[in-house]
């Protein structure tokens, strides 16, 4: 179930842009719209560009926010979500918790 | 003839005219219960051609995309009999599955049960965060029949009731609820605190208003606790079953709300994502229930100023009442709650 809706109507989590336009919803309760606009423009990228997972895997890798297929010495788990806090300008929670076991 | 299925999942075969009908009718059936606008005839004519295509599979034009989230999924391939963990099972929905965001949950989904070994779900939460990028929730169900006997503290409303005492009932709802609130913001507080990217209050009202409103109170305690945690609120019918009959939220009677309307209150609270409910008629047509559940549906996301995620499984948003839905109602569903109901994800 979850590859059938994922095949005919989902945005492609880490392949592409899904999970940044997820985390503007729950973090400042954006509508689909609205989310996908403000990630385009955090990425630099059109908003059709979202859901290609070519050009979207150049996109994640030269940002740094974690790939489907991550390689060795790109950002992976909690190292890509530091990178995703700084470039969508959001709080997310594991992230100020990492920071403040570490610093 | 194009091949459809009835709700329970069995084959039949309609001519298109026929299709086209069983939405209208299941356009009116929506209206009719819940008071919301019909589908135009622009809409309708793109529902019946998604439900008359020849393809097994059907899927949103590009640029149509919505968001997933999905209950329950880092015990889902565990139920499959598949010899895995819960974090392995996370990092394959955000990998394999390609899923927008993911949840971490218990086999035995309900806050109750939780709460004892929460540090355990704390750890384990603490452990995916660091090797996965996707938002992750903690899910559960408020389940308030887990706070009457024989398995709480209070006397059963489900015996009372048949016997007239009304009153007593009453009071055992508002107790229960007052134990399942305790429950979910404990969890609910735990879980955020070991990181988690937001609470998912899944099945919610599955024993009526009472529920609805215990779930309604938890979000705002978490809300008020912590500004910044995200809530998804999950919906388990259509129709918010009227147990107790007297409890009202910011002056508004529960018993009886609609999507459209549940999704109000569920804003007043705090919910930062909400999974409206349109229930499957296992005798009727899929393109009947279709036509009912995004009617339904897109009146719930026109009301809204929050994010709405309908919910589209087993016997619920479009898709037949069987444990192996079949990918050609799924799909068209899929593409149908995203391209005429306006959803902002399922």
């Amino acid at each position: 179930m979850v590859i059938s809706h994922a095949l005919a109507s989902g945005m492609g989590g880490v392949r592409t842009a899904g999970d940044l336009v997820a985390r503007m919803q729950m973090t400042r309760n954006m509508r689909l719209d609205e989310a996908k606009e403000y990630v385009a423009g955090k990425l630099g990228v059109d908003v059709k560009e979202l859901t290609d997972p070519v050009i979207m895997d150049e996109v994640r890798e030269e940002l740094n926010i974690g790939r489907v297929q991550p390689g060795a010495g790109n950002a992976k788990g909690m190292e890509a979500k530091f990178n995703i806090a700084k470039l969508l300008d959001i709080k997310i929670n594991s992230v100020e918790k990492f920071k403040s076991k570490t610093s | 003839m194009v091949q459809t299925r009835l709700g329970d999942g069995s084959t039949i075969e309609m001519t298109e005219e026929e299709i086209k009908a069983d939405i209208e009718r299941g356009i009116e059936d929506a209206v009719d219960r819940a008071k919301v606008d019909p589908l135009s005839e622009d809409e309708i004519e793109k529902l019946t051609d998604i439900y008359t295509r020849p393809s097994k599979f059907v899927s949103v034009e590009t640029g149509n995309e919505l968001v997933l989230t999905f209950d329950e999924g880092s015990v889902k391939l565990k139920r499959l009999a598949v010899s895995i963990g819960r974090i392995p099972d996370l990092q394959i929905y955000e990998r394999v599955f390609c899923s927008d965001t993911a949840e971490l949950a218990h086999v035995d989904y309900s806050f109750k049960p939780v709460k004892p070994i929460v540090a355990e779900e704390q750890i384990e939460m603490e452990q995916a965060l660091l090797s996965t990028v996707l938002p992750i929730y903690y899910g559960a169900m408020p389940n308030l029949s887990l706070y009457s006997q024989p398995d709480g503290a209070f006397p059963n409303p489900a015996e009372l009731l048949p016997k007239g005492k009304i009153k007593e009932a009453r009071e055992a709802y508002e107790g229960m609820m007052e134990h399942a609130i305790k429950d979910m913001v404990y969890v609910g507080s735990k879980m955020y605190e070991a990181g988690a990217d937001g609470i998912n209050f899944d099945t919610t009202g599955s024993a009526g208003e009472p529920d609805f409103l215990a779930t309604l109170k938890a979000t705002e305690k978490l809300k008020e606790k912590y500004p910044d945690i995200s809530i998804e609120m999950g919906m388990s019918g259509e129709f918010v079953l009227g147990m107790h009959g007297d409890l009202e939220y910011d002056g508004t009677n529960l018993a009886g709300l609609y999507p459209h309307q549940q999704v109000k209150m569920a804003e007043k609270a705090g919910v930062d994502v909400f999974g409206p409910v349109v229930n499957i008629n296992s005798s009727e047509t899929i393109p009947w229930n279709i036509g009912r559940t995004v009617t339904m549906m897109k009146a719930c996301a026109e009301a809204s100023d929050i994010p709405v995620h309908a919910n589209v499984g087993m016997g619920v948003g479009g898709v037949p009442i069987v444990e192996t839905p079949p990918v050609d109602s799924l799909s068209r569903a899929s593409a149908a709650l995203a391209e005429i109901g306006k959803q902002d994800g399922l």
